[in-house]
């Protein structure tokens, strides 16, 4: 029984930490927080306003994205949901939210579409996408003015830079660390909100993203608590059905 | 403890012991009542797989019509979860006749409950008397009649004041959806909950929410 | 319903049978923690075959929709993440299970006479498994499941002749595409599971033909009491199906924890790159395929000619088959055996794991040379468990390990110039230790003596 429990320890344990060392890039907590409704409220309104222009999240729906964060359906069709699907109708509350950016414009002007964002939560990690809309940096020798030190050459432009500010890259010494002087982003011109408030809009953000990832997540952690407790009285009970009946072997 | 249940045993080693039977029963119980609950319990997921995703039940949302688009005397569909929505705009003539099928019918007065929400329970079966909104699929065995709004027409007979013949199985329903007797559609066609969004818009497959 | 029973049981066979595999299934009374494995495997096939027939209602096997159709079902399917990730955790809980369960035949020489064909279905039976997994694994349409396919197939293209063709003809297309994934579809779904189950039906037919082995490796049939049973058995049910509901319930504990707490099993069980769409054209930065296959992809890799590194990979698997007639020693359980058999046993399997790791881990130079170090752990292990079945003398032991070394040391002369010396010679320490531990010990220690197997089962 106890070898039981121990092996079932080390393989759930495995996993976990093999996966916690790997990747290079350092990458910032994101510190999310998927029960704080108000938050990935605000995070869905900058998405719609920043983001939904070149990026779907085409495998959720307006509705279900509304009734998950409490928005009622008036308020998504007078906020919302503006779109024209291919046809040029205009879209319903339950259609999937697919961007207007036809895919061949986006190859043209971005040199590939933007991508997708309904599960690159989970692709990419929560604390990645934090860092990544943080890191953004001007770079003259890029087509759009900008790099980014979480994904080199980007081809996203820095969407947010109005409430950000820009930053640029400040190169450590050849001695790196030694002299203290690892590569740094330097606030050189401030945007619209403070460096904090910005940090507050991204982690927003990313809260929503990490939501849209897997919206039955907070159902899931709530159902397997309950799934526990159960096993748990199924194998007390089970243990003691063995024990009496393995009275007759020992 | 030792009650009339129990029994004596040999085990391997020869040695008798006493086996607690009502124990044993008790426990097996458990296990058993808690492993079925359990199995009940993994079964709901499969179970409601089943039923209508939020594909379907988007696809299955209310529509909105705009019934400007319909001349007098004809018929626009739409479509409602799937099935056609006949949106008919009545001619004061075609009213008229109405209750000149009333004695050849099977369910003139819309007794039967299911087939309209109440709002719809009148002579003319709608809300406006000009324009019927019925969800056009025979009552029979679910095909989609067809429109007949000309009057006394050869294969019809002389007494066809306007309305839906059924190609299937020879149903017929007059120009209120009510079925006639001696055909085999049991019931009128069924008129689907709707209410008028404005003057021209209507909106199909919800009730108007009490505010 | 005794009538209903004796009526419908005169006409179809029912409580024969039910005793036969039951209630008078005599079991050795001292199965232990490893005799868990053989009935979790079983409900594991339940969980798989009954999630997976929900999971085909709703997946599109089509190279343009089933990426968002699995999606569908995570976000859209009353239930269906609940079926999804069963399916998915339960791909991984399977091999955890029969991993376990085959080091328990390997541990206690349950493959061995009278069972050598249990043995075989049963590596037919992770045969046959690997090939599901393999296929299931594409259905996604992510980037791992394209990119795996893309590589595991162009290994057959490495086949000298007929291998260009043969790649082809499998993908059913230049590249992994549509066609693949329809295919993949329709043997991953009907064909492997059907062989599965009749394989898995012969695995039990002969087990129950010759009787269970046990801890101690003593066949209970030998001694019987004035009835006719085994003294050292006890019948199937109820002892054992009590036992195993209880193993059940923990199993399932683990199990659901994973579910619910964490489905994507750190990114070993579904894979993050997995989350990305399928895209030909861009392979992601590092591939690596799913945990339970990558032991034998090290092993691929730890041969730099294409060919023979799916040689060395086809062997490390076949040579499991053989395993009944390689080892000959007559005592079954490592209890009775040497002590030098019981740190062969550990040093391969520790081999094995770290195989896998270095499978999940980016090619380094350390790692290559790891995974050759380990091959040959793999592959020697087999010849020492040939060699050691008998008391051999001291000159044959000193040739066989002069030969094993020779070899291993003439490969290294060969392949060291273009490597880092400081790097090889050390290593080398991986087989070396192994071999003079297993092969050159029995000289002048005592630890290669065997203790005597007791008559009757222990504890």
């Amino acid at each position: 029984m106890k070898k039981l429990i121990t092996l079932g320890l080390i393989l759930l344990a495995a996993p976990v930490s093999l996966f916690a060392s790997g990747a290079g890039l350092h990458l910032d907590k994101a510190d999310i927080d998927l029960s704080n409704t108000a938050s990935l409220q605000r995070g869905f309104k900058y998405f719609t306003n920043y983001c939904y222009g070149c990026h779907s999240i085409g495998l959720t729906r307006y509705s279900r994205i509304g009734e998950d964060l409490g928005i009622p359906k008036e308020v998504l069709k007078s906020e919302v949901v503006f779109a024209r699907d291919e046809k040029g109708e205009p879209v319903k509350v339950g259609s999937y939210m697919k961007t207007a950016m036809s895919k061949s414009y986006g190859d043209e002007a971005f040199g590939k579409a933007p991508p997708d964002l309904s599960v690159t939560a989970r692709a990419r990690g929560a604390d990645w996408i934090y860092t990544y809309l943080r890191s953004f940096y001007l770079d003259p020798s890029r087509p759009l003015g900008v790099n980014n030190t979480a994904f080199d050459n980007v081809g996203m432009p820095h969407v947010l830079w109005e409430l950000q500010g820009w930053q640029i890259l400040k190169k450590g010494d050849e001695h790196g660390e030694a002299h203290g002087g690892a590569d740094e982003l330097v606030l050189v011109s401030p945007g619209t909100v403070p460096p904090v408030q910005y940090d507050q809009i991204v982690r927003d953000i990313t809260n929503f993203l990490t939501y849209l990832a897997e919206p039955v997540r907070e159902k899931r952690l709530q159902t397997g608590v309950f799934v526990m407790l159960f096993l748990f009285i199924f194998f007390v009970a089970a243990y003691f059905l063995k024990k009496e009946y393995w009275k007759d072997v020992h | 403890m030792s009650t009339a249940a129990d029994i004596e045993q040999t085990d391997q080693a020869g040695s008798t012991e006493k086996v607690d039977l009502k124990k044993r029963r008790f426990l097996v119980a458990t296990t058993s009542v808690i492993g079925a609950a359990g199995a009940a319990a993994m079964a709901v997921p499969f179970l409601t797989s089943f039923s209508p995703s939020e594909r379907a039940r988007a696809a299955g949302a209310p529509v909105e019509a705009d019934l400007t688009k319909v001349q007098p005397g004809q018929l626009l569909r739409v479509e409602w979860r799937g099935k056609p929505v006949w949106i008919v705009r009545r001619t004061e003539e075609m009213l008229k006749l109405l209750p000149e099928n009333d004695s050849r019918l099977r369910d003139p007065n819309s007794e039967v409950e299911s087939q309209q929400p109440p709002y719809a329970k009148n002579k003319h079966r709608s809300i406006k008397p000009e324009y019927l909104i019925l969800v056009g699929i025979c009552t029979h065995l679910g095909c989609s009649p067809t429109y007949r709004p000309e009057l006394a027409p050869a294969d019809l007979g002389e007494n066809w004041n306007g309305g839906w013949y059924c190609p299937c199985h020879g149903s017929r329903f007059d120009l209120a959806g009510r079925v006639f007797q001696n055909v085999p559609a049991p019931t009128n066609l069924v008129v689907p909950p709707h209410y008028y969004l404005s003057e021209s818009k209507v909106l199909i497959g919800e009730e108007k929410k009490e505010a | 319903m005794n009538k209903v029973l004796a009526w419908v049981d005169q006409r179809l066979p029912i409580i024969k049978p039910l005793e036969e595999h039951l209630t008078k299934y005599y079991a050795p009374k001292n199965f232990n923690f490893w005799y868990y494995f053989g009935s979790l495997a079983m409900l594991v096939l339940v969980i798989q075959i009954v999630s997976g027939i929900f999971l085909t209602m709703h997946y599109k096997p089509d190279a343009a929709t089933a990426f968002a159709s699995v999606e569908y079902i995570m976000r859209e399917v009353p239930g269906g993440w609940f079926i999804r990730y069963m399916h998915s955790t339960g791909a991984s809980a399977f091999f955890i299970v029969i991993y376990l369960h085959m080091f328990r035949g390997l541990i206690y020489g349950s493959y061995k006479t009278p069972r050598e064909l249990i043995w075989i279905f049963g590596m037919f039976i992770y045969l046959a498994l690997m090939a599901e997994a393999f296929m299931g694994y594409l259905l996604p349409w992510g980037q791992m499941s394209y990119w795996g396919a893309q590589v595991i197939v162009n290994l057959f293209g490495a086949i000298p002749g007929i291998g260009p063709d043969l790649a082809v003809w499998v993908r059913g297309d230049f590249v992994v595409s549509d066609a693949t994934l329809n295919r993949f579809f329709a043997l991953h779904v009907i064909a492997v599971p059907l062989a599965l189950i009749g394989l898995i039906l012969l695995h039990i037919m002969a087990l129950h033909q010759v009787g269970s082995n046990n801890p101690d490796g003593v066949e209970i049939k030998k001694l019987k009491d004035e009835n006719g049973n085994p003294v050292d058995g006890i019948p199937f049910h109820p002892y054992y199906t009590v036992k195993d509901v209880m193993g059940v319930a923990v199993f399932l504990i683990f199990f659901f924890a994973i579910l619910f707490f964490a489905p994507e099993g750190g990114g070993y069980f579904i894979e993050h790159a997995n989350f990305v769409p399928a895209n030909p054209l861009q392979t992601p930065e590092h591939i690596a395929p799913v945990w339970y296959f990558t032991p034998f992809y090290t092993v691929l890799r730890a041969v730099p000619d294409p060919f023979l590194g799916v040689l060395a990979m086809g062997a490390a698997v076949v040579i499991l088959f053989f395993l009944p007639w390689i080892d000959r020693n007559p005592i079954k359980s490592w209890r009775y055996r040497s002590k030098l058999h019981t740190f062969s046993i550990l040093y391969f399997v520790a081999a094995f794991i770290w195989l896998g790791y270095l499978g999940i881990e980016p090619v380094t130079e350390f790692n290559s040379e790891m995974g050759l170090r380990l091959t040959e752990v793999y592959f020697a292990f087999f010849v020492v468990m040939w060699f050691s079945s008998k008391k051999r003398s001291a000159a044959t032991s000193l040739i066989v390990f002069a030969v094993v070394m020779g070899l291993i040391v003439a490969w290294d002369l060969m392949r060291v110039g273009s490597l880092n010396p400081s790097m090889v010679w050390p290593a080398l320490a991986v087989p070396g230790v192994y071999l003079v531990v297993t092969l050159l010990f029995p000289i002048f220690t005592n630890w290669d003596a065997e203790k005597e197997v007791p008559q009757r089962v222990t504890g």
